[in-house]
């Protein structure tokens, strides 16, 4: 019985529950068994909360065995450690925040906690949500479960390789230029970035304030419907959250994609993606036109900038963020002679390099005198990237694409060249930029490494592209790969 | 578009970032070569295009003038790195 | 002092003024906006502490009251506004920036008049926007160790900035600027116009003008708390502008602050960071559409402007002036008035005002009450006032009343039933009173002839026999009368 729980969905683990052929207790000791077990390996998580987890386990058991809980009571979780928790440290992969301890809870978290799930540990990240690659976590890298000499994507690797391999039923992720998307595309997981607006931000460490959003990483798009359920709406206290009614997304699954017109942007093949997964995307296409969708080219011009308006206004916005980081109030101080030493010691001593460079580089955009070609620039850039995009959804219900250009590279391949890195961003930006919704589902391995495929929707219509994930992950089985742990068993 | 360690310097006592002479130079490298990136961006036509600050198209998001509950000081100051009584302490300020 | 060169260079003034909004919740949070004498850190929550994660609310109050200044002062309203951030460092500013507004205020082109040596004078304003306060530092030194404590309290706390355009002339037209801006902002129910608290605070910028017609170097001076600081930095500023133009040196464009004590204007040489603030649009906030309704409704319920009652007061009720100043400094105060007028019936409202402005504001601020409070009400001073006009009792009586009526809440009449302090004004009663005292002072009847005056000692007499309830005026007239007939005898 022991290894029986891994990989399995939340669908399945309720069921489970439900029968009560397991409890979420002893749930909850397998997921703690397997993160000893592989993570030491892995890295996956920055603080684990065992003690916390068996007591709502507890919890969850005695709600269950009333008959009462949701789709969520009692099913183990991850939180990014970048989703502030009451009295628990939230680091955000940064020294500056090693000892920080938040005194409320966000929103979403505050939400999953009423819904009965179970909080396993904080995951590993790229300091501030900035890289692609979780190499730039101030405490260590994250592995990627499918090749530990390579990386899980970024900024939400371990969310990312927590579910991958099996140490959490679920995760929370953040994506503000694919953060969600990539890490689930590069660890064969299903990751979703909802709506700008659609999840409150309400307790998440701001990293560019109008692209930030909370979503989950998920073995399955029925379960990423499970999540978005609970997380989802208005929030009083984030003035960015839309106030449209939160759909039923679980019951909009299985409506069958015929008729469905689906998009495929031209610019997104072009050099930069490796054969092996552009092979994937095409024989994806294939799939979606046996299921009876159609399946046209289209051609979105303005891609070629999203890669530079995304390194203009996410750094700006990053800049101010981060100016409260100054050792006063909070975190890491280092004391110098007067305020403005401490002020510069603090800052060059608690953050990394890649998040002085997007400091520097947000700094430098709107400085006077340069405002107006930079971020100005950006922002009106922006305007046409999201018109773009608009206008193709007035021919197509949704959009497929790849979400990386290639599958996962090798710790330190591209951590040399921050532009490099930047550049493995360019599908998923777009998403972010216009504020619509993106899902990466697998979409089966090249070279043994997963492949995700990206589905991009209208603002709002996160019930569309989940819809169509599920139909694609129905026709063809690739949301069941795993990785082979075994080279991360224990001497 | 090279940006020199001058111009580094300035930006990084701007953000109140120490660094020291071997991280300004790679920061100047870096910059340069992602500004250069970035100015791919002139090339395009924005003569009519007004700027998206927000992705979501809302207007008037406010709340009523209601007093709730503030933070206990314990709260406040539970992360301070320097407390003195319920206050923050900081180094003499210049001014 | 000012040698040839200074000589003759006209100043160029402008103010800054920064005034808390009289919400009862801060700018962006629900924190109490009170901190004036609160614990530290009592009023304080994770948005108006910069806590990571916390994300701004706007209050909407604080918009209107906006709105209501802006509207008070003449200016246009944006149909679009939003709010940016202002970037730099200071342990006073929680995150690190200040949410302001840069490009698009609620307010701009607006205009003040002003009262100066009865004329009247206009200042052009620049715009009128929001944005939140900082918290408080305390600076302290322990043992050679300098350091500062900093309490959030206020941090967040909604603030309206004015902007003047330079076109104040002198020191005292900056002062009775100011004087009336505070007037207006405190009459509309925005701001409670307290100086020394800090909830209404003053920069000038002023430079001397050269020959030429162009302006000279723009010196500011900040966080004047005060109108005759006001006045007198500005008188000292100039002073010096002229005398160091006059030597031939040239002026540093600069911030100085102004000594109370030494009563001198002192350069500030704050540590070279430069000002580049780098705004950009606030993303945390949609933008304002203030719909022409909604600034409509506001500008009906702002009503008639302090300046406006002023003048109708002088020309509706013949005030002068000076009183007319006094009752519409305060909106409750002017209320109060009208409706003391309006109870008093027919009776000249100046002799209300007089009341009101003397002793009625005695009685009010004896027990700690204020005009339009339940204690003292309107109406019940207009009746006095009735009363004593009429005759019924006299002013002294009239005093007695008031100051009853204050501590036990009775109406005018019937403490004047109960002290008994109807006047006498029976004619006959009167005729046989002052026949009387003729009898018994021969010598003053005697005397009337060479002096007059002779007349009030009698009225005197009379007034005591009584026991003050004779009408004096009655009386006097009475008296007057037989003396001269007397006289004539």
């Amino acid at each position: 019985m022991e290894y029986d729980t891994a990989f399995k969905t939340i669908s399945d683990l309720g069921r489970l529950l439900a029968t009560r052929e397991i409890s979420s207790v002893e749930l909850t000791h397998d997921y703690l068994r397997r993160i000893e077990q592989y993570d030491r390996r892995i890295g996956a998580y920055l603080a684990v909360t065992a003690d916390l987890a068996v007591d709502q386990a507890e919890c969850a058991d005695r709600l269950l065995a009333r008959g009462e809980g949701g789709p969520l009571t009692g099913i183990p979780m991850a939180l990014k450690d970048i989703l502030s928790t009451r009295g628990l440290p939230t680091t955000c992969g940064s020294r500056i925040l090693e000892k920080y301890i938040p005194q409320y809870s966000a929103t979403v978290v505050e939400k999953l906690e009423r819904a009965g799930a179970v909080l396993l540990g904080k995951t590993n990240m790229d300091e501030f949500a900035m890289g692609s690659s979780n190499e730039h976590s101030a405490f260590r890298p994250v592995r990627n479960p499918w090749d530990f000499d390579r990386v899980p994507g970024g900024s939400s690797g371990g969310s990312a390789a927590a579910v991958s391999a099996g140490m959490a039923a679920f995760a929370l992720g953040t994506d503000t230029g694919g953060s969600i998307r990539q890490p689930a595309s590069l660890t064969g997981t299903v990751g979703l970035k909802p709506t700008y607006g659609r999840v409150s931000r309400y307790g998440l460490v701001a990293f560019a304030s109008s692209l930030d959003q909370v979503g989950p990483i998920t073995r399955s798009v029925r379960d990423a419907a499970l999540v978005l359920q609970v997380i989802a709406g208005w929030d009083p206290r984030d003035s960015t959250t839309a106030r449209a009614d939160v759909p039923d997304y679980v019951a909009a699954l299985d409506g069958g994609i015929r008729g469905l017109r689906l998009g495929l942007p031209i610019e997104y093949f072009g050099e930069g993606m490796s054969p092996g997964v552009e092979a994937r995307i095409r024989s994806a296409v294939d799939a979606f036109r046996d299921l009876g969708a159609t399946v046209e080219e289209i051609s979105l011009p303005h891609t070629h900038y999203g890669i530079s308006t995304y390194y203009v206004i996410s750094p700006a916005e990053a800049m101010a963020n981060l100016a409260r980081y100054d050792g006063v109030r909070f975190g890491l101080s280092s004391a110098g002679c007067d305020i403005w030493e401490t002020y510069a010691n603090t800052r060059q001593a608690g953050f990394g390099r890649e998040v002085k460079r997007r400091i520097l580089l947000g700094a430098y955009a709107l400085s006077a005198g340069y405002y107006d070609a930079y971020y100005l620039k950006a922002q009106k850039v922006r305007t046409l990237v999201k018109a773009e995009l608009d206008r193709a959804f007035q021919r197509f219900d949704a959009l497929l694409a790849p979400t990386s250009p290639t599958v996962a590279f090798k710790i330190g391949e591209k951590a040399g060249d921050p532009l490099q890195m930047y550049l493995s961003d360019v599908y998923t930006v777009p998403a972010n930029m216009a504020g619509n919704t993106g899902l990466s589902v697998p979409a089966g391995l090249s070279e043994g490494l997963p492949v995700g495929l990206q589905i991009l929707g209208r603002q709002l219509d996160e019930a569309t592209v989940l819809r169509v994930g599920h139909a694609f992950e129905e026709a063809t089985g690739y949301s069941a790969d795993r990785p082979d742990l075994s080279a991360a068993a224990p001497a | 578009m090279a940006v020199s360690r001058e111009v580094v310097e300035h930006v990084a006592a701007l953000v109140h970032l120490g660094l020291d002479p071997s991280e300004t130079e790679e920061l100047a490298r870096d910059l340069s070569s992602v500004l250069e990136h970035v100015a791919i961006l002139q090339q395009v036509d924005t003569r009519d295009v007004s700027p998206t600050g927000h992705a979501l198209e809302m207007r008037d998001v406010m709340r009523d003038d209601v007093v709730v509950p503030s933070w206990s000081p314990q709260e406040v100051l539970a992360n301070a790195p320097r407390r003195n009584g319920d206050f923050f302490e900081v180094q003499g300020i210049l001014d | 002092m000012t040698g040839v060169q200074g000589q003759g260079l006209e100043p160029v003034i402008g103010l800054e003024v920064h005034a808390q909004l009289l919400t009862r919740s801060k700018m962006f949070c629900g924190c109490s906006a009170t901190y004036s004498g609160t614990p530290p850190n009592t009023h304080v929550c994770a948005v108006c502490s910069g806590m990571p994660g916390a994300l701004p609310v706007i209050n909407r109050a604080a918009v209107d009251m906006a709105v209501l200044a802006a509207l008070a002062l003449n200016c246009r309203i944006a149909e679009q506004s939003k709010f940016d951030r202002k970037n730099y460092s200071y342990p006073d500013l929680p995150k690190g920036y200040q949410i302001s507004q840069y490009d698009m205020p609620i307010g701009i082109e607006g205009r003040l008049n002003f009262d100066l040596a009865g004329e009247t004078r206009s200042c052009r304003l620049v715009r009128v926007h929001l944005e939140e306060d900082t918290g408080k530092l305390i600076h302290a030194a322990e043992s050679g160790r300098e350091y500062s404590l900093v309490d959030y309290n206020r941090s967040g706390v909604p603030l309206i900035e004015i902007v003047s355009e330079p076109d104040l002339r002198s020191p005292e037209e900056a002062r009775r600027f100011f004087v009336e801006l505070r007037r207006i902002l405190m009459f509309i129910g925005v701001n409670d116009g307290n100086l020394q608290e800090g909830s209404l605070r003053a920069d000038v910028n002023v430079s001397v003008r050269r020959p030429d017609g162009s302006f000279g170097t723009k010196v500011e001076i900040k966080n004047l708390n005060s109108f005759r600081s006001v006045q007198r930095a500005l008188e000292y500023e100039i002073d010096r502008q002229r005398a160091v133009l006059g030597r031939g040196e040239l002026l540093e464009q600069e911030t100085r602050g102004w000594l109370e004590d030494e009563e001198v204007t002192v350069s500030q040489r704050t540590k070279e960071h430069a000002h580049d603030y780098r705004y950009f649009p606030e993303p945390d906030l949609p933008p304002l559409l203030l719909t022409g309704e909604r600034v409509s409704a506001l500008r009906e319920s702002l009503a008639e402007l302090p300046a406006d009652r002023e003048k109708r007061f002088i020309a509706e009720y013949g005030l002068r002036p000076q009183t007319a100043s006094l009752l519409t400094d305060d909106r409750l105060l002017a209320d109060y008035f009208e409706e003391a007028v309006s109870a008093a019936g027919p009776v000249d409202p100046s002799r209300v005002a007089n009341w009101v402005t003397g002793d009625v504001l005695r009685v009010l601020h004896e027990i700690d009450a204020a005009p339009g409070g339940p204690q003292l009400p309107a109406r019940s001073v207009g009746a006095i006032v009735s009363l004593v006009e009429r005759g019924t009792i006299s002013g002294a009586a009239g005093k007695t009343v008031l100051e009853t009526v204050a501590a036990t809440h009775e109406s005018p009449d019937e403490v004047v039933r109960r002290l008994n302090l109807a006047q006498l004004v029976d004619p006959r009663a009167l005729e046989e009173l002052a026949e009387s005292v003729l009898r018994e002072n021969p010598r003053l009847v005697q005397a009337f002839a060479k002096n007059p005056r002779v007349l009030e000692a009698l009225v005197g007499k009379a007034i005591s026999a009584s026991g003050s309830k004779a009408s004096p005026a009655l009386l006097r007239s009475i008296m007057e009368e037989r003396l001269q007939r007397a006289d004539v005898r």
